[in-house]
């Protein structure tokens, strides 16, 4: 049940706290997302830059880069997917502990970017797992890679714990796995998963 | 630098029946090249590097050309007899026509290698093999047991062009995953036809994911795939208007 703002408010000023489990849980969730530490191309490069003193994510948080999935709550695809490395960042992601986020950065991660028609690079990693935050640009600035995670700490911060659109790892019918893209002859088999991106309608 | 026909006659000296030819660059900079033959290029390549007076110790690039198979067709002048009626006389006359001939010259894939010297200072000298075809006879010897830095960028050109080379310690597959069939530089590759999705189409691109869509149509999968058509045709509409 939420709380009237407004007496909120009043009761604190009388020394009083009041919040709800679902606040607070979210408040601990949003303010410690800690990225898998990996970077795939030139865009990792402004993700570094992002987590050093002049932009300093540690602001936010998420300052903790962690070198195994098992820690990581955030994986940032920061950079060209190549198909031949698709297979292993979706088994990354299969490896990560829930609850798990991803930020699509940059214009490869989106839809393959200046190289979308090249023989060898993935057009969007959204093809194969769930993508919470996009960011456009070739490299984003470290400013968008902030307001990209900003707006993973509202989104994170909005989500109710129950109801049908509570997160994905409090829903016990919701796929948890990813299938790996397989290499195959001639392309990554299946192109796409069908669970997780159907092809999107052009509006003109 | 010593140019190339002297290169070529200081390798005819020490290598007697080398077969090195020159392929001439008609372009500004005259970058001319030397095309050893398959057969002699190890030797070769050994007598460039240790020769002491062109020491080309160092293979900067070695890079792949694919020459797909080209028709040709040619003007030929053909004499043939015919008859004639001259002022009520048949005779035999003689006539020359242009007859337009085609055939098909068959294409090959190419080495070529770009080598300086370190040690003096100069370079590049550029040299090339040639095999014998695209299909079956694809097999160069590698220059690898000779520069080192042949190794990686031999079996990138194995990866994109399907040059087998020989005597390689490692040949593998660099850019492109094991089990993976084609050779995505050669020139009649044709790509995955992911074209379903192409927001912002043009082009190339454009035709690509029309013919994509008539296929999806044609077959009856068209789940999700009509609203991307309408998509791409609005576009072309879109496009011829504004033109
Ligand atoms: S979007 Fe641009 S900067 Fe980022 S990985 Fe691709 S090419 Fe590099």
């Amino acid at each position: 049940m939420a709380v009237d703002e407004g007496l909120k408010i009043e009761l604190g000023k009388q020394g009083v706290l009041v919040t709800t489990i679902e606040e607070l849980y979210n408040w601990g969730r949003k303010n410690s997302v800690w990225p898998m530490q990996f970077g795939l191309a030139c865009c990792a490069i402004e993700m570094i830059a992002t987590t050093m003193a002049r932009y300093d994510l540690a602001r936010f948080g998420a300052e903790v880069f962690r070198p195994s999935p098992r820690q990581a709550d955030l994986m940032i695809i920061s950079g060209t997917v190549t198909k031949k490395m698709a297979p292993q960042v979706v088994r990354l992601y299969n490896q990560m502990a829930e609850p798990r986020y991803v930020i699509a950065m940059g214009a490869c991660a989106i839809s393959g970017g200046p190289f979308k028609e090249g023989y060898n690079v993935l057009k969007g990693i959204d093809r194969y797992i769930p993508v919470d935050v996009h960011i456009p640009g070739c490299p984003p600035r470290p400013e968008a890679l902030i307001q990209a995670f900003m707006l993973l700490q509202k989104k994170i911060d909005g989500q109710h714990l129950t109801g049908p659109d509570r997160p994905r790892f409090l829903d016990a019918e919701a796929q948890g796995e990813f299938p790996v893209p397989v290499q195959g002859e001639h392309d990554l088999e299946p192109a796409s998963n069908p669970g997780v991106w159907t092809v999107p309608v052009v509006i003109r | 630098m010593k140019t190339v026909e002297e290169i070529r006659a200081a390798i005819e000296a020490a290598l007697p029946g080398a077969g090195v030819e020159i392929v001439s660059n008609p372009s500004v900079s005259g970058q001319h090249s030397l095309r050893l033959r398959p057969s002699h290029a190890v030797a070769v390549a050994k007598f460039l590097r240790d020769d002491a007076e062109l020491a080309l110790d160092f293979l900067s690039n070695a890079t792949g050309v694919d020459w797909p198979d080209k028709e040709v067709t040619e003007k030929v002048k053909v004499t043939r007899t015919v008859r004639k009626t001259v002022d009520g006389v048949e005779q035999d006359a003689e006539e020359t026509v242009e007859e337009a001939r085609k055939r098909v010259e068959p294409g090959c894939l190419e080495a070529v290698y770009h080598l300086f010297s370190v040690a003096r200072g100069h370079g590049p000298v550029v040299i090339r093999m040639k095999t014998v075809n695209r299909t079956d006879q694809v097999e160069l010897p590698s220059l690898t047991p000779v520069w080192r830095s042949a190794e990686f960028q031999e079996r990138e050109i194995f990866d994109l062009y399907g040059i087998v080379f020989s005597g390689h310690p490692d040949l593998r597959r660099l850019l492109m995953w094991e089990g993976f069939k084609d050779h995505p530089m050669r020139r009649d590759y044709v790509e995955p036809d992911d074209f379903e999705y192409e927001p912002t189409a043009h082009d190339e691109v454009l035709k690509r994911a029309v013919a994509h869509q008539a296929k999806q149509e044609a077959a009856g999968t068209v789940a999700g795939a009509a609203g991307v058509g309408s998509g791409v045709a609005a576009g072309r509409e879109g496009k011829g208007a504004g033109a």
